[in-house]
């Protein structure tokens, strides 16, 4: 669920995140208990009617399934080998949807709606210690790390190559681990200062 | 009113902030100094982030050791780098992060937010991506999740740091309108110009307080009257 909210006024962006969340939840597990070429058609067509629903672009569902591109591809002949066109059909094919699905979610429900349905989840573990705000703040922040690794990565490439390291390992993990780390650093210290922590 | 009463503060063994007593009640206030001078521990000191090892900081009475959420709500903090400041993917989203704790409706949460945008100049960038933001935009979006919350103070550390000349010209006449007391670390001398008091720190300890132009002379003379050949 790495998409990220695209406005809009459907019934699907107006729709409860939680009841989108649960809907999600069910379609998955249905689709991995029934291991059914058919069930994942039906899936398919329900998600793809789903993102017409919601007015977007067949390049947004494109977008959302592009990293998926290799390891699909490494998966097709793996299954086919194990099972045949059946079982590429049902792995593969659920995969792909439940992916899509998920983006779907997430392209129609803002964050800290979602934030608002995980804190709600999660709140009955207070009583073991948990403390949901918590877990709903680390969510956030994992979906806002992603674009911030990437562009720490494409920094430290940049000046290894500026040196001449381009085939250096350590010239990579080290300056990114550190990089990373003193974001941390920082963010723990912007949190704090906007009052996270009180 | 900011008070900082024999605030001594060492991190280990080095002292970066030695016996400072200060009285900050100007609508306007600038801290100058060269890097590893203490201004920026200094300015955290104000929002609570880093408590004195000694003495006490006082925010209109309340005591950053024993009272650190109050504080916080009433010092807003800003600081250098934008990209570590912002937590949500979206930047409206990011300024409805601060209000989440504040108990508001959904309808003022949005009404709220739509209005700082609005007056930041981020309305049209409402559901973008915050990491696709301009560098003088991100720290715009800094700011505006900074004062969503209406702080009665502000404390920037160095925010115009990492901007072009337009970027920082256009944050530093934000915080010129800004209703709120406002204090600025920096290094750019020409921003406190307008300001109405001027400290100057060296080595852990405030060397020059005044207006801007005597401060700034102050710390020239400080800087290339202690450069070595």
């Amino acid at each position: 669920m790495t998409g990220l909210y695209f406005p809009g006024t459907s019934a699907l962006h107006r729709a409860p995140a939680g009841v989108k969340l649960v809907l999600l939840a069910v379609a998955t597990t249905a689709l991995v208990v029934l291991r059914d070429p058919w069930a994942v058609a039906v899936g398919a067509v329900i998600v793809w009617a789903g993102y017409g629903l919601a007015r977007l672009p067949a390049s947004v569902l494109l977008a959302q399934l592009r990293p998926l591109r290799w390891f699909v591809l490494a998966l097709v002949p793996l299954q086919w080998w194990q099972g045949g066109l059946r079982v590429v059909a049902v792995v593969v094919g659920t995969l792909v949807v439940t992916v899509a699905g998920a983006a779907l979610v997430t392209l129609t429900t803002r964050v800290l709606d979602l934030l608002d349905v995980v804190e709600r989840v999660v709140s009955p573990l207070r009583h073991v210690g948990v403390r949901p705000d918590r877990v709903a703040l680390l969510l956030a922040l994992t979906l806002r790390a992603v674009p911030v690794l990437a562009a720490t990565l494409d920094d430290v490439r940049d000046a290894r190559r500026a040196r001449g390291l381009e085939r250096s390992p350590r010239a990579l993990l080290v300056p990114l681990v550190v990089r990373t780390l003193r974001h941390a650093d920082r963010l723990g210290e912007a949190l704090v200062a906007r009052g996270v922590d009180d | 009113m900011i008070r900082l009463e024999r605030v001594t503060h060492r991190y280990g063994e080095r002292v970066v902030l030695r016996d400072v007593d200060l009285v900050l009640d100007e609508r306007r206030v600038a801290v100058i100094g060269a890097n590893g001078s203490g201004k920026s521990t200094l300015a955290r000191l104000l929002n609570g982030l880093v408590l004195p090892s000694e003495g006490r900081v006082l925010v209109d009475g309340h005591d950053t050791r024993r009272d650190g959420a109050a504080v916080r709500r009433l010092v807003g903090f800003v600081f250098t780098d934008p990209d570590a400041q912002i937590v949500m993917p979206t930047v409206s989203e990011d300024i409805a992060f601060s209000l989440r704790r504040a108990g508001l409706s959904r309808e003022e949460r949005d009404r709220r937010v739509a209005a700082v945008l609005d007056r930041f100049g981020l309305a049209d960038h409402a559901d973008q991506p915050a990491h696709l933001l301009s560098g003088g935009q991100k720290q715009l979006l800094a700011l505006a999740a900074v004062l969503v919350t209406e702080p009665s103070v502000l404390v920037c550390d160095e925010p115009t740091t990492l901007l072009d000349l337009r970027n920082a010209a256009l944050v530093s006449s934000l915080l010129a309108g800004l209703p709120q007391q406002v204090v600025l670390v920096t290094h750019h001398l020409d921003l406190v110009e307008p300001y109405e008091r001027v400290l100057v720190v060296d080595g852990g300890r405030v060397v020059h307080d005044g207006p801007p132009r005597e401060a700034v002379g102050a710390y020239r003379a400080l800087v290339l009257g202690s450069r070595t050949p």
